[in-house]
């Protein structure tokens, strides 16, 4: 049976689709429709088989990402959500580190808790820092709490007691009582959501999940019966923030694991390009509606993070969001995307975002109410963009209503006209993606001018060049498919399962039995996983043991074959595990013991079904030059213009503009742009700015 | 190049100089076993030149600690030249007047070598929970009561152990394993970041730092100049009182805006005191101008240039510029109080940029248990010996535009360890630690709340408090018609009140009370926000 796989992604502002059969790849964008996103969905999947004539049985997966789940954390609409947990703590989510994420800052601001503190009730009964019960969890005191929960009108609540990663016994039974007396009402476990130590990260994460958690819920059933009743019968996977993915059913128990998921589909696209095309260190640049993201890709690989901060709060600042523990793509997102408003500060600075004008009302020229003006706006005004780009997607473009924004918004306030006042908001814009990357390179310390830049997203091919101006690098790539990049990356994850156990187990204790009993469970609920996700594919199994000297806080992971184990091996792992660290810090230490802290493993299903290449292609009348906002002289200049498609190997000097489907590839002056290997296209700085 | 590419690269050094410090630290907490550096993240990190200006550093730890690593660098050197080191050499040194303020705190100065020449270090200053004597605390006499010295020398040579100075430190601690490999780790953290160092230079097409560091040092300098010729030259003088030992003590601070620096006086200031509660000059000059930095050029970052702007003058013999061999392990509780001094001044100069007060001092709970304590009451306790110190921060000071933040260290620069990494280190249970309802003074911006501790044993064994806490006797006041903060409190459950400092011995199945205080109000409280009001009630945190 051949493989025909729909990948869908739902930003903020449009919602990407990307079909692929053996014959190649479709694309299609719509406008998101925030209210009911599953109306979007179910309208696009309709119009991308009718286009491919394919019958909906006929598909045989569809793989999901939204920021659902992102947006109601930012924006703060969420369940009426409390939180359950030991006497005498109710202000964990409060208090935080107690610490200052920049020293000398004295108007930093701390991110507000997603739950307030008067649905915030603590409930007496204690275990130990090793699960012992040191004081029995109340019930009557639940009974009591069940009936104000209610009266509160709680739809959904996060259980999470001190020390439950240990012992999630009180967990589980206070779910036991409060269950059958709030019907309807939703629990999060902080001894499931996020089983680690340091009740902080803990309870945050499952406070989070909690919020989110009725509303994702209520949405993939909506999503599930819609996609039945168009025929469609395939398997529905969500796409998760670490780039792997998950039945739907994981995604309605833990919903905080799609937080970022678009973007990190984007990475996913974007490292599989960087593979393909031999890069060893790229800047992964994906610009929608809403936001800009930016990733570090090194040897293929996107990096990874244990956590993740959601809703930073002052400035993006690292420490001023809310914790998230779960494993993620580490990238940086910011409010700068097409949709993003325009507005003049007080002290007469232009300001860019992160308020988005979205899908609805959308930037002004989209004439459906929106008067401030927005980045859109601005690349019209400018030439960067036409009318026609938005062809096909439903959207009416009035360029008459942009350049009334733009003077009325930044023109009027700045004295400046239409023009100037669209090329100064261009510029702000992309000097904060340029700061967004710097600061993200600067956090790990690597340097950006040898990196080609890698641009997708609906809005990526038109900023990347001044970017890349900006941050010194010479070399952009603009992909295919580049419009819905994170819905073609969505098609390339694998079928991944990962889980671990804590242990505290010194390896002059190891106990080689206990140690091939959990390594059985654990293959046995991860093979199944991944057997249901890829049926019939081959499965290559990882085992990673997490050690360190006992007191240490570092715990490094070493990597170990995958079979039982007898207790004669624990000499050969302390020898395994002194050299890992005496390859890290010169030498090893002796005398401290060794422990093992966890066991983890990591099934994935081998090979994915390659992308096909994209097919579908832009064709439609364009005259041979347009007319182009130039840097240089501040003035409309002719530019040559061309259909992707009719893009070679030979180079075409910048100014110009490339025209493709959902996306506009802006060459400016001093950049040459030309096809390369896989029909991708390279633009590269030639520093004749004239 | 052109010249604005020239400015690229040179922003991307300067990037990834910081990067690396922060790397430093971050290593630090990874390989360090004590907790207050793992968890807490008590520790400063940074990178200097050949001649001991200090070029960058993490932006974690404490002002205490960062600021007097940048006095110690050159003392080390001059008493090991650099000329004198070899590839592999590590410098180490706990001397209070040397490096920041008392034996608690280790420095560990690194050479890093390119091509066989010096180009820089890297040092870091870690707090050493256990370096034998009494433990920490005011009581000692003198500084000869408060634990191990260890004069300046070299740690290792050329990549080898100094076995004989291992065993002398072993000898005199009471968790030898640990010490060790604590040290250890501070000297892999900066031979880690020597070599991200080295190959970033290479690879940035750089001999040295020499040209850049100079760079640096002059814009940071420059950028400080500016900001404080926008500043009226004036000056102002503020007085604060503390409880201390027994009788209260004062700090007088001068502060003097002049045509490229700004100076701060202590004239005035209390004289020394008997108990362990002195500042060397390097701590208290840390401490001060962290105060006038985080008004000041605040977003400059912190390094020798930036810092050459800020002079700190204290009289030789007042309490915060001792001579040997005075006590001074608990010196933070004075010391932490130094910003207010200036923040004081200040207000006064910039009335609309300058938060109310706070509850400065850190409340740092150190235990200790098993038979060292036991022996003293009858019963049969089993425990072993255990020593632990975890940080609870009070309320901040209102902000000019803003709330004051709760439960949030100021000026300290460290975090709270969480409850469940604090009861798998030692055997004791915290029954409570929430917000302290009441605790915040009023204003148009309310100041942070502090927090409510209950806390025993897990066994209910007897454990001996080492205390150390301030504004149990002066609350932190308001500014421009706020009201003052709460005061910090701590008692037995049973009702007998333990002392704010020093060491006491609590008996067996006792709960011990810290009510920690809270920050003061900013404007007058008739103009407070009333939605703002009523959602403090609301949640439990005002009556009403």
């Amino acid at each position: 049976m051949s493989e025909i796989r729909i990948g869908i992604d739902v930003g903020g502002t449009f919602t990407d689709f990307a079909l692929a059969t053996p014959g190649g790849l479709r694309t299609l964008k719509l406008p998101t429709t925030p209210r009911a996103p599953e109306r979007a969905i179910l309208d696009g999947v309709q119009q991308i088989l009718r286009e491919a004539a394919i019958a909906p049985e006929a598909v045989t997966g569809i793989v999901h990402g939204t920021t659902l789940a992102t947006n109601a954390i930012i924006s703060r609409h969420g369940a009426r959500t409390a939180l359950v947990t030991t006497e005498g703590f109710r202000d964990v989510l409060a208090m935080g580190d107690e610490g200052r994420f920049d020293q000398y800052d004295i108007t930093i601001v701390k991110p507000e808790p997603l739950i307030p503190r008067w649905w915030r009730y603590g409930v007496p009964e204690r275990l130990a820092a090793d699960g012992a019960v040191l004081l029995p969890l109340d019930e009557q005191a639940l009974h009591a709490l069940a009936r104000t929960l209610r009266d509160e009108r709680i739809e959904s609540v996060a259980l999470c007691f001190l020390h439950a990663h240990v012992n999630p016994a009180h967990e589980r039974r206070a779910l036991e009582v409060l269950q059958p007396l709030l019907p309807g009402v939703l629990f999060s476990l902080s001894s499931e959501v996020s089983p680690e130590i340091g009740e902080y990260a803990r309870f945050s994460t499952t406070a989070a999940n909690a919020f989110v958690q009725p509303q994702v819920a209520t949405y993939l059933d909506r999503l599930e019966t819609g996609l039945a009743a168009l025929g469609l019968t395939a398997p529905v996977f969500m796409f998760l923030s670490n780039g792997g993915l998950c039945h739907l059913d994981l995604a309605r128990r833990f919903p905080i694991r799609l937080v970022e998921s678009g973007p990190a589909g984007g990475a996913v696209f974007a490292a599989q390009l960087a593979r393909d095309l031999g890069e060893e260190a790229i800047l992964a640049f994906d610009m929608g509606g809403t936001t800009a993201k930016i990733c570090l890709i090194d040897k293929g690989v996107p990096r990874r993070s244990p956590s993740f901060e959601m809703a930073r709060e002052h400035m993006h600042r690292q420490g001023s969001g809310l914790p998230a523990r779960i494993p993620v793509i580490d990238l940086v997102e910011i409010g700068a995307g097409g949709g993003s408003l325009a507005r003049v500060d007080a002290q007469r600075r232009l300001q860019v975002g992160p308020e988005s004008a979205g899908s609805d009302p959308g930037p002004a020229c989209y004439a459906r109410g929106g008067t401030q003006p927005a980045v859109t706006d601005a690349n019209l005004q400018l030439g960067r963009l036409a009318p026609e780009d938005f062809d096909g997607s439903g959207i009416l473009i009035d360029p008459g209503l942009a350049t009334q924004a733009l003077e009325a918004g930044v023109g009027a306030p700045l004295a400046l006209d239409p023009l100037a006042a669209a090329a100064a908001l261009a510029e702000v814009v992309e000097e904060q993606m340029a700061g967004a990357a710097r600061e993200h390179a600067r956090e790990k310390g690597v340097d950006l001018r040898p990196r080609p830049i890698i641009a997708f997203g609906g809005g990526g091919g038109v900023h990347a060049a001044r970017i890349a101006r900006k941050l010194g690098a010479t070399r952009v790539i603009v992909p295919q498919g580049a419009g819905i990049g994170s819905a073609i990356g969505f098609l390339q994850a694998q079928a991944v399962y990962e889980l671990s156990r804590s242990v505290a187990m010194p390896l002059s204790a190891f106990d080689a039995g206990r140690y091939n009993r959990l390594y059985a469970e654990m293959a046995a609920e991860a093979g199944a996983f991944v057997t249901a996700a890829a049926p019939g594919a081959q499965q290559v199994a990882q085992r990673t043991l997490f050690l360190r000297y006992k007191g240490q806080g570092q715990t490094l992971q070493i990597p170990v074959e995958d079979a039982d184990l007898t207790d004669q091996d624990a000499p050969r792992l302390h020898a395994l595990f002194q050299s890992h660290y005496a390859a890290l810090y010169k030498r090893a230490l002796e005398r401290i013991p060794v422990e093992i802290v966890a066991l983890s493993l990591r099934v994935a299903a081998e090979g994915t079904a390659p992308t096909p290449a994209v097919t579908d292609r832009l064709d439609r009348p364009l005259p041979e030059t347009a007319m182009l906002y130039d840097l240089t002289t501040g003035a409309m200049v002719p530019a040559r213009q061309i259909l992707r498609a009719d893009l070679g190997p030979r180079p075409l000097q910048g100014p110009a503009l490339i025209k493709d489907k959902g996306t506009t590839i802006h060459v400016p002056r001093g950049f040459d742009a030309r096809t390369i290997e896989g029909g991708h296209v390279l633009l590269t700085y030639t520093g004749q700015e004239g | 190049m052109n010249p604005a590419q020239d400015e690229i690269r040179f922003q991307v050094i300067w990037s990834n100089l910081i990067a690396i410090v922060e790397e430093q630290a971050r290593t630090l907490m990874r390989t360090a076993f004590s907790p207050v550096v793992r968890d807490s993240g008590d520790l400063s990190a940074a990178l200097f030149d050949r001649a001991g200006n200090m070029l960058a550093q993490a932006q974690t730890g404490t002002p205490g600690h960062v600021n007097s690593t940048v006095a110690a660098v050159p003392q080390m050197l001059a008493v090991h030249p650099a000329e004198t080191l070899e590839e592999g050499d590590h410098l180490i040194t706990n001397d209070p007047w040397i490096a920041s303020g008392h034996v608690h705190d280790i420095t560990v100065t690194s050479p890093v070598f390119k091509d066989g020449q010096v180009i820089g270090f890297f040092a870091c200053t870690c707090h050493q929970l256990d370096i034998g004597g009494r433990g920490q605390g005011p009581d000692g006499a003198s500084v000869f009561e408060e634990g191990l010295a260890i004069p300046v020398m070299k740690l290792m040579r050329k990549g080898v152990v100094n076995d004989d100075l291992m065993a002398m430190i072993r000898a005199n601690v009471r968790t030898p394993d640990e010490v060790e490999a604590d040290i250890l780790s501070y000297v892999a953290a900066n031979e880690a970041s020597a070599q991200v160092l080295v190959e970033a230079v290479a690879q940035l097409g750089l001999t040295d730092l020499e040209a850049v560091g100079a760079e640096i040092l002059a814009r940071s300098r420059a950028a400080m100049i500016a900001e404080i010729r926008k500043l009226p030259k004036t000056s102002a003088s503020n007085t604060i009182t503390l409880d201390a030992f027994g009788t209260p003590i004062t700090i007088t601070c001068t502060l003097t805006i002049g045509e490229d620096e700004v100076l701060l006086d202590f004239a005035g200031t209390s004289p020394s005191h008997p108990k362990g509660i002195n500042l060397v000059y390097n701590y208290t000059n840390a401490y001060a101008s962290f105060g006038a930095r985080c008004i000041i050029g605040a977003s400059v970052p912190n390094n020798s240039g930036s810092l050459s702007t800020v002079r700190v003058v204290a009289p030789v013999g007042s309490i915060l510029n001792v001579t040997r061999p005075n006590p001074v392990s608990a010196r933070h509780i004075i010391g932490q109080f130094l910003p207010e001094a200036v923040l004081g001044c200040l207000a006064q100069i910039l009335p609309d940029k300058v938060p109310a007060e706070g509850s400065a001092g850190l409340w740092g709970i150190q235990l200790r248990g098993g038979p060292e304590v036991a022996r003293h009451f009858p019963g049969d306790w089993q425990g072993p010996a255990w020593e632990t110190l975890f940080f609870n921060a009070g309320g901040g000071g209102a902000r000019p535009m803003a709330d004051g933040l709760s439960t949030t260290a100021f000026p300290s620069g460290v975090r709270a360890m969480p409850v469940e990494v604090v009861e798998s280190h030692a055997p004791i249970v915290l029954w409570k630690k929430e917000l302290r309802p009441g605790s915040a003074g009023d204003g148009t911006f309310r100041g942070g709340y502090g927090q409510s501790i209950e806390l025993a044993t897990r066994d209910g064994s007897p454990v001996a408090l080492f205390a150390m806490f301030d504004r149990t006797t002066v609350q932190a006041q308001g500014r421009q018609g706020g009201t003052a903060g709460a005061m910090g409190a701590l008692g037995l459950a049973s009702g007998q009140p333990l002392q704010p400092k020093g060491v006491q011995i609590v008996g067996p199945g006792e709960r011990l009370r810290f009510e920690v205080p809270g920050g003061a109000g900013f404007g007058d409280p008739a103009l407070r926000d009333p939605q703002a009001r009523a959602r403090d009630r609301h949640s439990g945190l005002e009556p009403g």
